[in-house]
């Protein structure tokens, strides 16, 4: 910005706020309706939604299935978008580290005169853009999977067997496609190097570390061994 | 002005030049026959009794002159065109006020170590006075407080509220937001329950994975090999001494600017240039008179 814009837009302003109302009351009432309004919505969701407990903290679980607050969904989610091991800083850290150095310096690179968002096409396509994004992986983080989901494409016979894996956590020790653990041996290939009766019978008994899924009903165990079968 | 009846001698606007002070009637006639009533003892400490609160303040003023800030603050003029978008900034103040002080009751139940904390949440939750409620409030607030301040922010930028001269103002405010953030991660591990352990868990990772300093980030998070006890307290002092502390002092700052500066005007709204375009230094020589 010239130092004869700073100059005009010192002149605009001092005419706009000429022509305003003071402060007290006027602007004082818009803010206190608002304050209002906010105090209102906090104390019904508080009344309506609660604070509940879950269960309590047990560092030696390891079916729980992690997840973030609300509001850190967008982050999460960066990160499972991008697989690849070694982008996954640039995901994680790199990736918002860059947006808040862009955020904080955006009035030292942004210098134009013009304030109109309209005439500002580059400056408003961006921010839209970055609202888009990040209301678009809110949304991935808050309906799509938890760790809980597989995400791989089966013929829609298998979908019941894959329904019942994801279900049981098996994903917190064995990786299956994309998704899952690596305290276990990796599912992907399984049947290539197993027959089906091995895999039923390792479900049942559990061997090593793994624990048991005997109580699993047989129709549930037929379907989860026709799913684990069909991977090769 | 009615509203001068509401507001104590000392912070009223003050009188233009030859308005008068507010003495009206003329002296009486003859001072011999009708003199001026003596007051009696009484009548003068009931006066004084009266004036003692306006003595008061402007005994405060005198030594602090806090009223011509006041009635600068209070009575400075908004631009033309100031609309709902910017009660945005004043609803976040707002809603932090209530994390601030719905914090403060909640400190006073809660333990924060990792055998005490959850059931010291299950006591506020379950037997103390209103517990669950300002317990709820403290937890939705603080997502009403993140909503807030991205709309303010979103406004911000929209409008291009930034630019000149407010480009400080808006650092403060992305700095804000940053402390906002720490708030929402820090406050989400105290709980302890699985959801709120694990999700730390995570969190701290993530750190974890950053470039240069992400391990020594995680590493300082965790306070040790694994999410514990020293985890738990350290969260607890930067969820309520430090970054409290830092958002307190940037919003005064913040705040100081706003006034300072002045709100922006809508950026669609042009002021009507008076017909001759006089150079600033005449237009602030006439503020007096009216330019409608």
């Amino acid at each position: 910005m010239k130092p004869a814009d700073k100059q005009a837009y010192l002149e605009e302003y001092e005419l706009l706020k000429k022509k305003g109302k003071p402060f007290f009351p006027y602007a004082v009432m818009k803010d206190s309706a608002m304050m209002l309004l906010v105090a209102a919505v906090i104390i019904a969701m508080s009344i309506v939604l609660g604070a509940e407990q879950g269960p309590k903290a047990d560092p030696t679980s390891t079916t729980y299935v992690p997840r973030p607050e609300w509001y850190f969904f967008f982050l999460f989610e960066l990160l499972r978008v991008i697989k690849p091991p070694e982008l996954v800083p640039i995901a994680t850290i790199g990736i918002p580290t860059i947006c808040m150095v862009l955020l904080l310096l955006l009035p030292f690179y942004d210098r134009g005169p013009e304030r109109n968002p309209i005439r500002r096409p580059i400056a408003t396509t961006a921010g839209v853009m970055t609202i888009v994004a990040m209301a678009y992986l809110t949304f991935l983080g808050a309906t799509g999977g938890s760790p809980t989901e597989i995400e791989m494409e089966v013929a829609p016979r298998y979908e019941a067997g894959k329904e019942i894996v994801a279900g049981a956590g098996c994903l917190a020790c064995h990786k299956i496609g994309e998704n899952g653990g690596t305290i276990g041996p990796e599912l992907t290939h399984i049947a290539q190097l197993v027959p089906r009766a091995a895999i039923v019978r390792s479900v049942e008994i559990g061997p090593d570390i793994m624990p048991s899924y005997r109580d699993l009903p047989p129709k549930k165990l037929n379907e989860l061994a026709d799913f684990l079968s069909s991977l090769d | 002005m009615k509203l001068d009846s509401l507001i104590p001698a000392p912070l009223r606007k003050p009188a233009k030049p030859g308005e008068g002070n507010g003495a009206k009637g003329a002296a009486p006639a003859d001072l011999k026959t009708a003199p001026p009533e003596r007051p009696t003892d009484t009548k003068k400490l009931a006066d004084r009794a009266v004036e003692a609160p306006v003595d008061a303040l402007a005994w405060v003023d005198q030594r602090t002159a806090a009223s011509g800030f006041l009635t600068g603050m209070l009575f400075r003029k908004v631009p033309k065109g100031t609309n709902w978008f910017y009660t945005l900034g004043s609803a976040t103040l707002f809603a932090f006020i209530v994390q601030a002080i719905t914090g403060v009751f909640l400190a006073m139940f809660y333990t924060p170590s990792t055998t005490q904390a959850y059931a010291s949440i299950s006591h506020i939750n379950n037997e103390v006075f209103l517990g669950a409620f300002v317990h709820g409030l403290h937890k939705w607030g603080s997502s009403v407080m993140v909503i807030l301040i991205f709309l303010h922010m979103g406004r911000t930028f929209f409008f291009g509220a930034y630019k000149y001269p407010r480009e400080l103002n808006w650092v403060i405010g992305v700095v804000l937001l940053i402390l906002t953030m720490t708030m929402a991660f820090t406050g989400y591990l105290l709980p302890f329950d699985q959801r709120s352990f694990w999700a730390s868990v995570v969190g701290i990772n993530i750190n974890g994975t950053g470039p240069v300093v992400g391990p020594y980030l995680s590493d300082f998070l965790r306070a040790g090999p694994e999410l514990g006890a020293t985890t738990l307290s350290r969260f607890y002092a930067i969820h309520m001494l430090l970054v409290p502390g830092a958002i307190i002092a940037l919003i005064g700052a913040h705040l100081y600017l706003v006034v300072k500066l002045g709100t922006t005007a809508p950026p669609w709204l042009k002021a009507k240039k008076p017909k001759a375009a006089a150079p600033v230094s005449q237009l602030n020589a006439s503020a007096n008179g009216s330019d409608k």
